[in-house]
């Protein structure tokens, strides 16, 4: 777009979404600009969801992600309990579920992702899913009461409640497909030291096996079974399977959605239509293939990238992908995506003793840093990360070999 | 300006780091954000303003 828009209509109220309003606006831009989300509370924050809001120590106010006066500063119109149902991308119109049409010169789309569920999941009470703070606080309850919780799920969101759940003197098993908890984020190797983690807090592992099913009596869950035979006994059961992308609505949009809004390199979706967070798929020039990354600050970053795009920028969005978890007292984080014939090498502190950085290398070039207990370190060699990505820029398939096939798709024709 | 930060909510990440390195800093031990500024010169609004904007805990604030 060479014209600046004089509006801008963003879908979605997390933290993508405000974002886009507060970069758009620290920009320059004058124009309106509309916050449609579906959920009634003020935009919140989703990371302490399943730690600080779950175990209590903070009360759900506290993941607010700006005080009010912060919001009121904006200028942007919220419309807050009415989520979209559908969008005339040439019109650049969202219709909504209570039967407003919002029209803007551009549109930004961060609806995010939905939780995945079993199916007849929600005939069955006290199974949770975690993805809204409505979710966190009625799991909250429920944890209060229970003894025996089982969360289905290894990956980051399966891990941390499990941890949660330990901490609040709940028996806990943590069942899965990996062979070690968030082993398609963080590679063998440092998988396995959170999964003697794991098991010195006590909680139970049941992993390398898939679930068949629920179980339950009376509407109400009584456990979980594996694939391997075994019933796992629960008053509680959380399911963390992973989120699908939040494009149902845009079905008859033209847009293409596949795992995702499938954008160009700007994060352009269509003329004037720009994905942004879980939602997006996009085309990383530095690793020349398509990502979609569910991480917290690749909503904000690349919600400051599509507001510059929006005001004429035309810039490509090539971060590195960054991620932390905190599960006990451990905090780990990773700069970049992990190889899975990742070579690692501890360049700072040792595992041994719990904190340490080591670089994921693959082909001889640096991939990822992998931070345990050492923020400040880890972020000190991200610098290595973020070379090869300029260095692969526009480079071919040879240089992605081994990345995570869980991140990266091709797709068949270049979007 | 004046920034306010809030060390219980701070996840270490460093992004403040990275985009007004004059005004945060991390400490070596666990990360956490120390404010090397917590008056910055107008120089430095946009960065700090970035900085708010992207945290990603929401662990910064501003009086302005």
């Amino acid at each position: 777009m060479t014209v600046p828009p004089g509006s801008v209509l963003v879908v979605g109220a997390s933290a993508g979404g405000l974002t886009t309003a507060e970069a758009l606006r620290r920009k320059g831009f004058e124009g309106r600009i509309t916050l449609l989300g579906d959920e009634t509370h003020l935009p919140y924050d989703r990371p302490p969801l399943s730690k600080q809001v779950l175990s209590g120590a903070w009360e759900p106010v506290r993941a607010q992600l700006r005080p009010e006066p912060a919001l009121r500063a904006l200028d942007a119109e919220l419309v807050l309990g009415d989520r979209a149902t559908g969008l005339d991308v040439m019109n650049r119109t969202v219709r909504t579920e209570s039967g407003r049409r919002l029209g803007a010169d551009a549109i930004v789309i961060a609806t995010g992702v939905r939780a995945r569920t079993f199916p007849g999941q929600a005939n069955l009470a006290s199974v949770h899913v975690i993805r809204t703070l409505d979710d966190a606080v009625a799991l909250r309850a429920e944890l209060a009461v229970a003894g025996r919780l089982v969360v289905v799920g290894d990956g980051v969101l399966g891990a941390e409640v499990a941890a949660t759940g330990s901490g609040l003197g709940l028996d806990v098993t943590l069942a899965g497909p990996q062979s070690v908890p968030m082993e398609s984020q963080f590679g063998a190797w440092a998988g396995g030291l959170l999964g003697d983690l794991h098991t010195e807090q006590g909680v139970r592992l049941r992993l390398g096996t898939g679930v068949s099913g629920l179980a339950g009596v009376s509407g109400r869950v009584t456990g979980v079974v594996l694939e391997s035979g075994e019933r796992l006994p629960a008053d509680v059961v959380v399911v963390a399977i992973g989120g699908i992308p939040a494009t149902d609505w845009l079905a008859d949009s033209g847009l293409t959605c596949e795992n995702g809004i499938v954008c160009d390199a700007t994060c352009r979706a269509a003329d004037g239509i720009y994905a942004v967070g879980d939602v997006a798929r996009w085309r990383h020039q530095g690793l020349g293939a398509l990502l979609r990354l569910e991480n917290r600050t690749n909503a904000t970053e690349q919600a400051v990238a599509v507001a510059s795009n929006i005001l004429g920028a035309d810039q490509p969005y090539t971060p590195v992908p960054y991620f932390w978890t905190d599960q006990y007292d451990v905090k780990v984080m990773v700069h970049g995506l992990i190889p899975a014939d990742a070579e690692v090498e501890v360049v700072e502190g040792d595992p041994a003793a719990r904190r340490f950085v080591a670089l994921c290398r693959s082909g001889g070039v640096a991939r990822a840093v992998v931070g345990w207990n050492m923020p400040k370190q880890t972020r000190v060699h991200r610098g290595q990360v973020a070379d090869a990505l300029t260095l692969a820029d526009g480079v071919p398939a040879g240089v992605r070999q081994g990345l995570p096939s869980s991140a990266l798709e091709d797709l068949a024709s270049p979007a | 300006m004046k920034v306010i930060v809030e060390e219980d909510k701070c996840c270490g990440a460093g992004t403040c780091v990275l985009v007004a390195p004059d005004v945060f800093d991390q400490r070596d031990d666990d990360g956490i954000v120390m404010l090397l500024d917590e008056a910055p010169g107008p120089e430095l609004h946009d960065a700090v303003r970035e900085a708010v904007s992207v945290c990603p805990a929401a662990a910064i604030g501003l009086i302005e």
